[in-house]
């Protein structure tokens, strides 16, 4: 890999990023639909007060936000702001700004998420890789079988099945949030061990759902390897069965899958949302869910430009890991 | 390199006179399918002294690379080994466990593959394939002198040092079957089985890879099977040829013979069908198909394609026996001559 690649491929990347924060900023300044006068008006109606102000609110509001300057000049304001790390102020929580709220966020989604789609995949290949090597035991091979019909079930409805039975029904772990009511945050050990027992359903949800995938993709590209004349060479090499598994058999399922993983991995807030409303967990979902509920526009943008950036990012990560996987790969 | 080698070639010098390297006794193969039981190898003897060249010819399905996986132990489900002892330098194979089969593939019997195209392991470079190979056999030799052993061997075949370095996809075709030769040698075995070494290269390429085999065998002083269509190739290279077909043998000849006067039926319709520089364009085939292996014709297999077809070879299978001095057929018409 050439360093004249890395430096392009990086710079591509920040185009990637300037024309998607471009997008963000441009396409609801297409619309009339103003979210200040929005907000105002909601707390107007909620009874906040009297609505005859709200004009000279919504004309300083604009004046405090930059709304009232041209458009250009917002734009470079905005794109200057962004190579800050500045995403601008929630109007929902003002005075918060977006990039806390995300960076409050983050954490959660990331404790659950990384961890159950790195263990779905760990999981996953490891079963599909075994249910497709002619030589593992039977009951090894037929062992992945049932995860691949649980693949089926829908997360939704996987969380609140396992909620259903698990935590309602046999009262064995927690009904959803992220730590137990009243409890204030620190860092005991019996708050850690709380905590765990909070994530352990929505871990599961995610996992049972997500293994079946891997399964089944990693039994596809493993009936095609285990045929392939270089382990049978191994074989004739005599070398023993778990060198030939790992180095010349799992080694070479590996590229797509991962290619899947980092697909998977950009899954991650989308999926998040699904699984953290149902275990009323914080997180970037539900951050994302809240103000698209409460029409908070600048926190929406801010959010979708972190999830963009995030993507752009690990697709150039795992362009760079590539050659690493399989040498046949390699940037000029 | 060859202090090692040179010894080696002696010791097999010595052997050469005295005692076979290679012996099958009554070796038989069936795959069980869903169409029933098709006998792949059906009671093969053979004996094959110290640096003898062995070559064998067949068609396609005539149990050729199903011998070279039995004497390696390699069948697999639904195929199995039902009767026969493949005996290699005093030791049979068939007797031995799982584990020291493991040990014995590669340093006292090796395999040459004919995919050479595919053989190696595109993510591993040559040297770690090689390097595993010894660390599976010999794991307690420093590193070092492991790591010197496998450039030794590479250089044996004419590749250079550098190889150990490099991915199979930057070694070209005639370089990546060396490196399998070079595999096949590295625990100087007894017996090298060759099967179609040179099927995916051009005829250049060929001959040089052959003169590699040719020369290293020689140094090591092994003996080998080489298995292929390419009779041209087999006369170059081979002492003796055995024909096959329905995975029984029907001749083996020192090759001057088997090409100037083949005895068997079979082996006579082989060769005619070569072609040759006298009757040039003018291709003579075999008569009839080659019977499925699911069911044999009674008696001698070859029989129904047979032009000097007797009563007796509808009945009874021929026994494969010596009818001139190092030639072997199954044949009643050479019984009746040798009981006469």
């Amino acid at each position: 890999m050439s360093i004249r690649y890395v430096i392009r491929r990086i710079l591509f990347l920040f185009l990637v990023i300037w024309v998607a924060a471009t997008i963000i900023f441009f396409i609801p300044r297409l619309s009339t639909r103003n979210p200040v006068r929005q907000r105002l008006a909601e707390l107007a109606r909620t009874g906040g007060f009297a609505p005859g102000d709200i004009e000279t609110m919504v004309a300083s509001y604009n004046q405090k936000f930059g709304l009232d300057k041209p458009l250009l000049e917002q734009y470079f304001d905005y794109i200057g702001g962004l190579a800050q790390g500045d995403l601008g102020v929630s109007l929902h929580k003002y005075p918060r700004t977006v990039i806390e709220l995300i960076m409050d966020a983050i954490p959660w989604t990331l404790a659950l998420l990384l961890v159950t789609t790195i263990l779905s995949f760990i999981i996953g290949n490891l079963l599909g890789a075994v249910a497709a090597w002619p030589r593992a035991p039977g009951w090894l091979r037929t062992f992945a079988t049932p995860f691949v019909l649980l693949q089926g079930i829908p997360p939704v409805l996987m969380g609140v099945l396992l909620l259903f039975f698990i935590a309602f029904r046999l009262k064995a772990l927690p009904l959803g949030s992220a730590y137990s009511t009243g409890v204030i945050p620190n860092w005991s050990l019996s708050f850690a061990l709380d905590l765990l027992a909070h994530q352990i359903l929505p871990a599961l949800a995610l996992i049972l759902g997500s293994v079946g995938g891997w399964v089944l993709s990693m039994r596809g590209m493993g009936v095609t390897i285990h045929g392939e004349d270089y382990v049978n060479f191994a074989e004739h090499k005599g070398l023993g069965p778990t060198t030939i598994f790992r180095d010349y058999y799992l080694r070479n399922t590996l590229l797509p899958q991962v290619t899947g993983l980092v697909l998977a991995l950009t899954t991650v807030v989308t999926s998040g949302i699904v699984v953290e409303q149902i275990f009323a967990l914080p997180g970037i979902g539900t951050t994302l869910n809240q103000a698209i509920q409460n029409n908070d526009f600048l926190t929406i943008y801010g959010i979708v430009l972190f999830i963009t950036i995030a993507v752009a990012t690990l697709m150039v990560a795992v362009e760079f890991i590539y050659p690493l996987l399989d040498p046949r790969v390699r940037h000029t | 390199m060859d202090t090692m080698l040179n010894v080696a070639a002696k010791e097999s010098d010595i052997g050469q006179a005295t005692k076979p390297v290679l012996e099958l006794e009554n070796l038989r193969v069936s795959y069980y399918t869903d169409a029933g039981r098709a006998i792949a190898l059906d009671g093969v003897d053979l004996t094959l002294m110290a640096g003898e060249k062995l070559g064998l010819v067949g068609e396609s399905g005539s149990g050729k690379s199903t011998m070279a996986l039995a004497m390696m132990r390699m069948i697999k489900p639904p195929g199995r080994i039902e009767e026969g002892r493949v005996i290699v330098d005093d030791t049979d194979l068939t007797a031995l466990s799982e584990q020291d089969m493991l040990r014995a593939r590669l340093s006292k019997i090796s395999y040459i593959p004919q995919g050479a195209m595919n053989s190696l392991n595109p993510v591993l470079r040559v040297g770690a394939q090689l390097m595993d190979a010894m660390k599976a056999h010999v794991p307690d030799m420093p590193k070092d002198e492991m790591q010197a052993h496998c450039i030794r061997s590479l250089e044996s075949v004419d590749l250079k040092a550098n190889v150990f370095k490099m991915f199979p996809h930057e070694l070209s075709g005639g370089m990546k079957q060396r490196v399998c030769i070079a595999i096949g040698i590295l625990l100087k075995p007894k017996v090298i089985i060759a099967d179609e070494p040179t099927s995916a290269l051009d005829v250049v390429t060929q001959r040089q890879v052959m003169e590699t085999i040719d020369r290293v065998q020689k140094q090591i002083g092994a003996t080998v099977i080489l298995i292929g269509h390419d009779m041209g190739l087999m006369a170059q290279f081979v002492d003796k040829v055995a024909v096959m077909y329905t995975g029984r043998f029907m001749e083996i000849s020192p090759v001057r013979d088997m090409f100037l006067k083949p005895a068997h039926p079979y082996a006579q319709a082989l060769i005619r069908s070569l072609p040759n520089l006298e009757n040039k364009g003018v291709f003579q085939g075999i008569p009839g198909i080659a019977p499925s292996l699911l069911s044999l014709p009674g008696g001698c297999a070859f029989h129904p394609r047979c032009p000097f077809v007797m009563d007796i070879c509808r009945e009874q299978r021929p026994p494969f026996e010596t009818f001139q001095e190092n030639r072997q057929v199954a044949c009643y018409l050479y019984t009746e001559k040798a009981r006469s």
